[in-house]
């Protein structure tokens, strides 16, 4: 226990200094001539390769840094809160807490990050603490599996980012993100001159590091790893895999944006594409799932698709900004009121000991504080007014039609998608059958409803914050203008979907079974993930292990072995034949060492004339 | 001259004194208060050590037959650190083993006169001078060999040792006076001046390399190496693998980049078969050995022939990479020695088998134990990657690519017994395992002190710089 109230207390500290920051930085220091400019508060030089080419350790302050040391901060300092009661005499409590404590260190220092090296070696520590969480429960192997998944499937993933990295600091002679993303693009010259395929160089290493930030952000096709991840502790869902970690892709785009949006535009139109069509893919999933955590997970997907979408339908500056306004909103708000549905789940399982939705129902009798907050969540991400979630999507929607309008539609489409797989799990959970308990659920101590009863105010009001004062592409203030039209359609599909939800789910019916056996073969795709996790097994067990993998093994093991193998048996041998040199008479040992002068002075004076 | 160049001798002064303190405090020692020298010793030693780090001033006296400065002193410094560890390990040995307690103070009697004469071959500026240091260094170590009177291989040790010296004197000085023949002087500077590479001085110079060689063990003069270490008590042999052969290393690189340095394409030649001679043959011995003093013994040879590599690398680079190798060699094999001394002290044990099973019964010692066999291996992060990676650093710099890539190999093979010895303590299981091992304090003392050096020599970067600026001061 006193492990998790040191963790807290520690982090509360945290938390205020990040407001701290906050406050002087957005109302005070950071401001010149009108425009937001980024601050370095302090830059070390870690190892230097050549003169401009050298890894720093630093702290970068520029409102998308100081924005996401707010999230992660009251994120994680809620959930460090909850997890006091949540995890109450688990086994490992302290190793838990120092676990949370290593990623909320890793995920601070990866978004004051100076340079992209810096980020990259933090981007990794997240990876590792995220490893470790997920396998928290290291007895059960579906964890245990859940986590090499998840470490895997992201360290391939890094693996293009580090390309990425490495090409573009080959050309650009430098990791700085002032020097790379300086809209000038002073060092981009040669890398942006020279082609290769059809994209220029820059191109590439820009889609090199968004894989990585695909990888994170559990982005299509690199998506199977989230879902899977849920086997962690579902606190840790709520900080790593729905508020923070997920979202470093977003934020790492948002980082490079300059240069994705001037210099490389072709890789910010793949950027849209893949994050629309995510957004898309995942909320069909989410619709069919029955697991609670891994319908939240699919909607985390979906969501984060929403951000990169508005990422990459934006532009440098100015309106053709709004985009980037739009996805670094929509982060925050994600950040609150997805963390509380996560932690309501928890709460939620705390109660039930189940996380299937088929062993719930009517628990908003039982669970009053979690059923109401819980709604709040639901209303926000579906985009109901006056919630949090429908201000950050109408700009998002906005940006989307003024740039590509297909893109508004498929995001609107996938907004009525939202709606409706929220509701299913609200009215299944809350309402739907009356469900027999074994123990009878109550409700979560104080430490998990406090959190809870926060982040539902953030939820409800992040709305009201005037985003695009404070963070813009460029700095200058962005007003965000309210769109009537578009607001207006989102709201009403968002009305369909939870109406449809209502229909299907309020009270206990055979409705839901007609309704997926009227799209039965689709349903049972959906259901399956669309069978992506049995593409990569068959891809990596049959083709990858069996075809490459064991011949390889062969060779190695009788050819490259047996050759060392003969190497030693030669070198033994050898041994044993000097053995006679050493007879322990000391007449012998005399000779040798008057036949050794002899023979080093003859090699002297020959040699010598 | 004057009383105060005396004061450039202080080392030496100082230990002559500790040297006539201890046979005053022999006699005047009853027979059963005897193990009480070994505390006075302890003591006034250390005393000594930190006496060795107070400011010292350099020059030369006696018309420059020696010669104080600070790459001189710092080694003294090192050969005090390590006749401290050397000290402190072998009192238990002292007290149970030596039946004859009267004996005790003659240990220290002459591992104190072994040390003065190699404080005075450090120092030397004169041919002679270097040969008396030698001398005086080596014969009272043949007495040490001897020591444990009653046990044949001890005799035998003692007896190899001092005919098999006698035999490298003489060839040395046959060297020397070869040398007086061709150049009329013994002076460092004036044989430097006077060498003419004519071929009775490159033949006296062989014959000077040849019996320094031979305190190096290096091959083919190493033949004594492996039945002395065997035969001898496990403290003098570490005493042996370790000091003398530091010392004997620091003149050979005085000699080598000041008196001959003109030839010096001549010694990198000899230098370069040597010491593939001597990884290589070290090696190949080394795998087979089981009895502990012996593995060590070749080892050790091994070794020798990686810090050749790093005299090759020329004045200024080899004679800092070489200091440094030797002060984390100084660590390494004296914790191997330690634990080697506590083993057979408490079990009577000194084959490698036996160490099958240690980690169960004797984790702290396994431990320390593995360090320093990392150490010597040069597995990184413990001090000895440093060093080694430092001496091929050395050889590299000076284009030797071949022989940094025999090294290498070398390094595999060694990698291969140390890792053996890791293995047997660690993996293998055992029915027999030694008991847990309870030692006295200055043992654990000694072996945390080496614990901790190898832990941090490496990660103190401000000491290779030091020592480099001090090395090349000579």
């Amino acid at each position: 226990m006193v492990s998790g109230i040191i963790g807290t207390l520690v982090l509360g500290t945290i938390t205020v200094l990040s407001y701290f920051t906050a406050w002087q930085y957005f109302f005070t220091d950071g401001k010149v001539d009108g425009a937001y400019r980024a601050i370095t508060g302090f830059n070390h030089v870690w190892l230097t390769l050549t003169e401009s080419l050298h890894i720093d350790l630093g702290v970068l302050l520029d409102p998308i840094s100081v924005m996401m040391l707010l999230v992660v901060s009251t994120i994680s300092l809620m959930v460090h809160i909850y997890s006091l009661g949540y995890m109450k005499g688990e086994d490992g409590f302290y190793r838990y807490y120092a676990f949370l404590s290593l990623f909320t260190f890793s995920m601070l220092g990866l978004v004051v990050a100076t340079n992209i090296f810096q980020m990259y070696i933090f981007w990794e520590l997240v990876g590792a603490s995220s490893y470790l969480l997920i396998g928290f429960y290291y007895k059960k192997p579906s964890a245990v599996a859940a986590s090499k998944k998840a470490f895997i499937v992201t360290r391939f993933a890094d693996l293009g980012f580090l390309i990425g990295i490495l090409i573009l600091s080959f050309f650009t002679g430098t990791f700085d993100f002032a020097a790379l993303t300086n809209p000038s693009g002073q060092v981009l010259g040669s890398i942006a001159g020279t082609s290769f395929i059809g994209l220029s160089v820059l191109s590439w290493s820009m889609i090199l590091i968004f894989m990585g930030g695909a990888g994170k952000s559990a982005m299509f096709p690199l998506h199977i790893w989230l879902p899977d991840a849920m086997e962690g502790p579902t606190p840790v869902s709520a900080l790593i895999h729905a508020a923070t970690m997920v979202v470093a892709g977003v934020y790492l785009v948002a980082r490079m944006f300059p240069v994705y949006a001037i210099w490389a535009p072709e890789s910010l139109a793949i950027i849209a594409f893949v994050g629309a069509f995510t957004s898309l893919f995942a909320a069909v999933i989410a619709c069919t799932q029955t697991d609670i955590k891994r319908i939240l997970a699919y909607s985390t997907i979906s969501q984060i698709g929403y951000m990169m979408l508005a990422l990459g339908v934006a532009g440098y500056g100015g309106e053709a900004g709004s985009g980037f306004t739009a996805s670094m909103f929509h982060l925050t708000t994600h950040a609150m009121f997805k963390a509380l549905l996560f932690l309501g789940a928890g709460s939620i399982i705390h109660a039930v000991h189940s996380n299937e939705m088929g062993d719930m129902g009517s628990l908003r009798k039982y669970m009053p504080v979690t059923a109401i907050t819980f709604l709040i969540a639901c209303l926000s991400i579906s985009g109901i007014p006056p919630f949090a979630g429908f201000f950050s999507k109408d700009e998002i929607l906005a940006a989307a039609y003024t740039s590509q309008p297909i893109y508004f539609w498929v995001e609107w489409f996938v907004a009525g998608l939202t709606a409706f797989y929220m509701f299913r799990l609200y009215f299944g959970v809350f309402w739907g059958k009356k469900t027999e308990y074994k123990h009878k659920p109550k409700e979560a101590p104080l430490s998990m409803t406090i959190p809870l009863i926060v982040l539902a105010i953030g939820a409800a009001a992040a709305g009201f914050i005037p985003f695009g004062d404070f963070v813009s592409s460029d700095g200058l203030a962005h007003e965000a203008s309210f769109h009537w039209n578009i607001a207006s359609l989102s709201i009403l599909i968002a009305l369909a979907g939870l109406a449809l939800a209502a229909w299907l789910y309020l009270r206990e019916s055979s409705r839901p079974e007609k309704v997926a056996a009227g799209f039965k073969g689709f349903y049972t795709a959906a259901y399956h993930k669309f069978y992506f996790d049995e593409l990569y097994l068959f891809i990596t067990k049959k083709i990858v292990f069996e075809l490459i993998s064991q011949p390889l093994a062969w060779f190695d093991r009788h050819i490259v072995d047996g050759f060392m193998n003969l190497i030693g048996r030669m070198i033994y041998r050898f041994a044993v034949a000097v053995k006679r040199f050493q007879s322990g008479q000391m007449q012998q040992y005399a000779f040798v060492f008057v036949s050794g002068v002899v023979v080093l002075a003859l090699i002297i004076l020959i040699w010598w004339t | 001259m004057s009383w105060d160049q005396l004061l450039f001798m202080r080392h030496e002064i100082i230990l002559i004194i500790l040297m006539l303190v201890m046979i005053i405090a022999n006699l005047l020692t009853k027979d059963e208060n005897k193990e009480k020298l070994i505390h006075l010793a302890s003591i006034l030693f250390f005393a000594n050590l930190i006496a060795g780090f107070l400011p010292a001033r350099y020059g030369s006296a006696f018309g420059s037959m020696f010669v104080a400065n600070q790459s001189g002193i710092m080694m003294k410094n090192i050969l005090n650190i390590a006749t401290f560890i050397v000290i402190l390990q072998s009192g238990e040995w002292l007290k149970k083993e030596i039946e004859n307690k009267p004996r005790i103070a003659d240990f220290f009697i002459l591992i104190l006169a072994s040390l003065i004469g190699m404080f005075f071959m450090i120092s030397s500026g004169h041919f002679l001078m270097l040969f008396i240091g030698l001398e005086l260094a080596t014969i009272p170590v043949a007495a040490l060999a001897a020591f444990e009177q009653g046990k044949r291989k001890s005799a035998e040790a003692g007896v190899k040792l001092i005919l098999l010296s006698t035999f490298s004197a003489a060839i040395m000085l046959f060297g020397l006076g070869m040398i007086y023949g061709s150049t009329g002087s013994m002076y460092f500077n004036e044989v430097l001046t006077n060498f003419n590479g004519s071929a009775l001085g490159m033949l006296g110079f062989v014959f000077f390399f040849s019996g320094l060689a031979f305190k190096i063990s290096i091959v083919p003069f190493h033949l004594w190496t492996a039945d002395v270490y065997e035969g001898a008590p496990v403290n003098v042999t570490s005493y042996l693998s370790v000091v003398s052969k530091a010392a004997a290393l620091y003149i050979l690189m005085v000699v080598f980049y000041t008196v001959f340095i003109n030839i010096s394409a001549s010694w990198t030649e000899i230098l370069y078969i040597v010491s593939i001679l001597t990884m290589t043959l070290g090696n190949l011995f080394a795998i087979r050995q089981k009895n502990i003093k012996r593995f060590m013994a070749f080892s050790s040879i091994a070794q020798a022939g990686f810090i050749l590599l790093g005299i090759i690398g020329g004045a200024g680079m080899g004679m800092t990479v070489v200091m440094y190798f030797i002060l984390i060699y100084v660590f390494s094999n004296l914790a191997v020695f330690g634990i080697a001394t506590s083993v057979y002290r408490h079990s009577g044990k000194e084959k490698i088998r036996d160490l099958d099973g240690f980690y169960q019964t004797n984790p702290r010692l396994s431990l320390i134990m593995m360090l320093a066999l990392f150490s010597l291996a040069g597995i990184p992060p413990v001090a000895g990657f440093f060093g080694k990676f430092f001496l091929f650093t050395a050889a590299a710099s000076k284009g030797y690519f071949w022989l940094v890539l025999i090294a290498v190999l070398n390094a595999t093979i060694y990698l291969y017994y140390y890792l053996m010895v890791v293995k047997a303590m660690f993996i293998n299981q055992s029915d027999e395992a030694i008991d847990t091992i309870q030692s006295d304090f200055p043992m654990r003392l000694s072996l945390a002190l080496c614990a901790i050096a190898l832990i941090a020599i490496g990660f103190i970067g401000p000491l290779y710089e030091w020592i480099n600026n001090v090395a090349t001061a000579f």
